[in-house]
């Protein structure tokens, strides 16, 4: 009797947060949409958001633009870019990182330089590297590479020199190679730290994706993209095509961290647990 | 004062009646505790023994008022505190809790942990609070660790701080859930000693939980010992070494004894749950 | 007890050098071993290999770019061949503006940050109602809000600063949201044994208990803040040190903007470290524990 009570008031108290949290949405939608026509019914401009697109022209919009293929290249094209920069900066950022951990001198050598240049905004190198790179394509390659990178090394470094001492010193007194202490203690043990850097620095990635195509993409050899959709809609002055591509950016961020979360789950069963 | 007054004459007899409580996290039911009745007199030290993870906390956990029970009541001065009416006590400064990990608040210093109580409850202005605090303080050793953070004192003075923190609400009954968990054999024997100093000073009753058997004796004037998981009263253990006891106490005949007796209780119990292999509730 | 306080007194005044010794003692310790000469080494190494591509055998495209001479040349220079030093005032403007702007976005987005996430992790409805907005809006990158803020908001300067300011907002709030949750439970329950009303419990546990993380979230927050400011001056902007980048990569003069670049890994640099500097005064308790642990 008072187990069911307390079952469907668990349940309810699940559906509470869920219908608040749909119903916080909804009163959004309302006031933007509102607020947008506000201007179109009184003629009163609640201060800049009269120039916003209603919801109902967005989803117009939205569906316009959806059969269209030239969209879904813009998707792929910045899907790749910020593929390419992450990967690459996860191949030399995680053995970097764990390097810097592991070996003094190497990490005395090498982290000033390197504490010196992680400040610097990686859009600031933007034009730097437009001018050093012969094609836009590897310029862009390059400025996502480094938003990525330094926020990886950090956090691998941070994460390897975490570990325990006495996991090492465990694996040592059962008879563990330096080869085996770095692949089996050192590796797994920061692998977690491995997956925090990596969803900050996929998140870096494609603020500096779409400032480069931005920036660059407005040019004569720009490859599209959707930093590219968003600044054309906005030389073209379609506000309903602006707010389509920042939805788009906002799912394909979306996306992106959760795969990072999905793969850290798959390759971490001992995390599960917490 | 309350040196001379017999027991039951004194404030803070809890009573537990039938009291069973089921936590079911998603849909899955765990039985944490089930049909447990205990009496407890005012002013009385009641150690209750069990093996890790077997409910003890959540039986404290209902007095104080951190969370529902399922089923029975729990009286404090036959007052009710929770019943089938009111599955939650309101949590109160009559009842206060000392906890396995510490909770000092690390932010605020020794002095204004222990003017924290006071002051909140508006019953001593900001000053009079703090300078109350750092005479018990001072009272219980700690008078040059005022200023002090609880990071920076040992874990036993913070613990000790603890109960001084408890007690200058003037609260009926204490509640502690194994204070001296994590310490190491020697402290432990000073905190037991400052303790049973305190609990002769004040005569508050004390309401303790532990895995420790000698440590149960050794304070206890009953020793209650619990089932594994669910808890349940399995036996009750009358400790009648006359106070105030020193630890000289420890390696008497009387004491060796009573430990077998409640060791002989203990073990069945903590084999079953060894078994059990289940992870501790909180 | 009062053994052991004499004990801990008598050691204070044994061992502890105050003021210019224990600076000297220090730096002597510091110098004592091989890390300093490893770090020179290292930048060194750094600032030579850099030298070499670019000026000294002029390797392939690296001579596009200025070398450390010709930037050190003009940024120490009272006459600079390519406009900017630490001699013109154009500088210190576009210093100025940039920090101006900074401080304002982060001053907003931690007034209005900080109490939300704190609000957000006390309140179970609170949180039920905003944080579904938040975690909606937040997956949109800042630099996608750029072409709809500069056609929205009036001049260069709002623009600039709603982009600063959004993007340092989300960190802060999540991170004073997180902090809450970070809260032991105990202090929750020992709390309310001590009798606390719901805004003792806020102001007494809540507060502090969120304070470490708020400091780490402000610390990201600030960096996050620099990182949009300069995008947003890039595109949009008639000042600061972002477009300071921008206009020199647009007038071909390359020094400027290496200067630049610097100048805001500096600036950024002493702005995080000024944080935890506020940070750790603001958290005794917590930074003599970590002391205290070792760590």
């Amino acid at each position: 009797m008072t187990n069911t009570n307390k079952t469907v008031l668990a349940s309810l108290m699940g559906q509470t947060t869920l219908v608040r949290g749909i119903s916080s949405i909804l009163i959004f939608l309302m006031v933007w949409q509102i607020g947008a026509l506000c201007d179109d019914w009184f003629g009163v401009d609640i201060l800049a958001i009269g120039l916003v697109p209603p919801p109902t022209d967005v989803f117009v919009a939205f569906l316009e633009v959806i059969p269209k293929i030239g969209y879904w290249q813009s998707w792929v094209a910045s899907f790749s870019r910020v593929l390419t920069g992450f990967i690459v900066a996860m191949i030399i950022g995680i053995p970097f990182g764990l390097l810097l951990a592991v070996n003094r001198y190497f990490r005395g050598i090498f982290f000033p330089p390197f504490e010196i240049l992680r400040p610097i905004p990686p859009l600031a190198w933007v034009p730097a590297s437009l001018i050093f790179w012969p094609t836009n394509e590897m310029s862009i390659a390059f400025v996502t590479f480094l938003g990525a990178f330094f926020t990886i090394v950090i956090n691998v470094l941070g994460g390897a020199r975490a570990i325990n001492i006495s996991y090492l010193r465990a694996a040592q007194s059962m008879g563990a190679s330096q080869f085996d202490l770095f692949w089996k203690i050192i590796l797994p043990g920061t692998l977690p730290s491995i997956f925090t850097g990596a969803a900050v620095g996929m998140g870096i990635t494609w603020e500096v994706v779409l400032a480069a195509e931005m920036i660059s993409g407005g040019g004569t050899q720009g490859g599209g993209g959707l930093g590219f959709f968003i600044w054309s809609s906005y030389m073209g002055g379609s506000l309903e095509q602006i707010v389509v591509g920042m939805i788009s950016i906002g799912i394909a961020g979306y996306l992106s961290s959760s795969a990072i979360r999905k793969i850290g789950y798959l390759l971490m069963p001992w995390k599960r647990l917490f | 004062m309350s040196k001379n007054m017999k027991i039951s004459e004194r404030l803070g007899a809890l009573s537990i009646k039938n009291v069973t409580k089921v936590y079911d996290p998603e849909g899955v039911n765990v039985k944490a505790v089930d049909n447990c009745s205990m009496e407890i007199e005012g002013g009385e030290v009641c150690m209750i023994v069990g093996p890790s993870g077997c409910g003890k906390t959540t039986l404290l956990n209902s007095i104080a008022g951190f969370h529902s029970i399922t089923e029975g009541s729990i009286h404090l001065d036959n007052e009710l505190l929770c019943g089938p009416e009111k599955p939650i006590a309101a949590q109160g400064a009559d009842r206060m809790v000392v906890f396995q990990h510490g909770a000092l608040f690390p932010w605020k210093t020794l002095q204004e942990n222990v003017a924290y109580g006071p002051t909140v409850q508006k019953t001593l202005g900001a000053k009079e609070a703090m300078s109350k605090a750092g005479d018990m303080l001072a009272e219980a050793g700690l008078g040059n660790f005022l200023t002090r953070y609880p990071g920076e004192v040992s874990s036993g003075m913070a613990r000790r701080a603890e109960i001084v923190r408890a007690l200058i609400n003037d609260p009926k009954v204490l509640l502690l859930d194994e204070p001296y968990r994590a310490m190491d054999a020697l402290t432990k024997q000073i905190m037991h000693e400052s303790l049973l100093e305190t609990y002769d000073r004040t005569g508050v009753t004390i309401f303790f939980i532990t895995h420790d058997l000698e440590e149960a004796i050794f304070l206890g004037d009953k020793v209650h010992i619990v089932t594994t998981r669910p808890c349940q009263l399995k036996k009750t253990v009358e400790v009648k070494i006359p106070r105030p006891r020193s630890y000289e106490t420890q390696s008497s005949e009387d004491f060796r004894k009573l430990l077998a007796e409640v060791n002989e209780a203990v073990h069945e119990e903590a084999v079953k749950a060894f078994q059990a292999g289940e992870r501790e509730l909180a | 007890m009062s053994a052991s306080s004499q004990a801990t007194n008598g050691q204070n005044k044994i061992a502890k050098p105050q003021g210019f010794d224990l600076l000297i003692y220090r730096v002597k310790k510091y110098f004592g071993r091989l890390d300093p000469y490893l770090t020179i080494l290292g930048i060194g190494l750094w600032l030579f290999t850099y030298w070499v591509l670019c000026e000294g055998l002029q390797v392939w495209r690296f001579t596009k770019l200025p070398g450390p001479v010709a930037v050190s040349k003009d940024w120490f220079s009272t006459t600079p061949f390519q406009g900017i030093s630490i001699f013109t005032a154009e500088y210190y403007d576009h210093i100025a503006v940039s920090c101006r702007r900074i401080l304002i976005a982060f001053g907003i987005a931690t007034a209005l940050g900080v109490p939300l996430g704190l609000f957000m992790g006390w309140s179970r409805s609170i949180r039920d109602y905003i944080f579904p907005l938040i975690e909606v809006l937040r997956p949109i990158p800042i630099l996608a809000w750029v072409p709809l803020s500069i056609l929205l908001l009036p001049g260069f300067e709002w623009p600039v600063l709603f982009l600063a300011t959004l993007a340092s907002f989300f960190v802060t709030t999540l991170n004073a949201m997180l902090g809450v949750d970070s809260i032991d439970e105990e202090y929750f329950r020992a709390a309310g044994c001590l009798g606390s009303s719901r805004w003792d419990v806020f102001m007494n546990v809540v507060v502090p208990g969120a304070l470490p993380f708020i400091f780490t979230g402000l610390q990201i927050s600030i960096g996050v803040a620099w990182f949009s400011l300069v995008a947003a001056e890039m595109v949009s902007g008639d000042l600061g040190l972002g477009y300071l980048i921008v206009d020199a990569y647009m007038n071909n003069v390359t020094v400027p903007m290496v200067i630049a670049m610097i100048t805001l890994g500096f600036i950024g640099y002493f702005s995080s470290a000024l944080v935890r500097m506020l940070g750790n005064k603001l958290m005794a308790w917590h930074v003599k524990e970590l002391n205290q642990q070792g760590r």
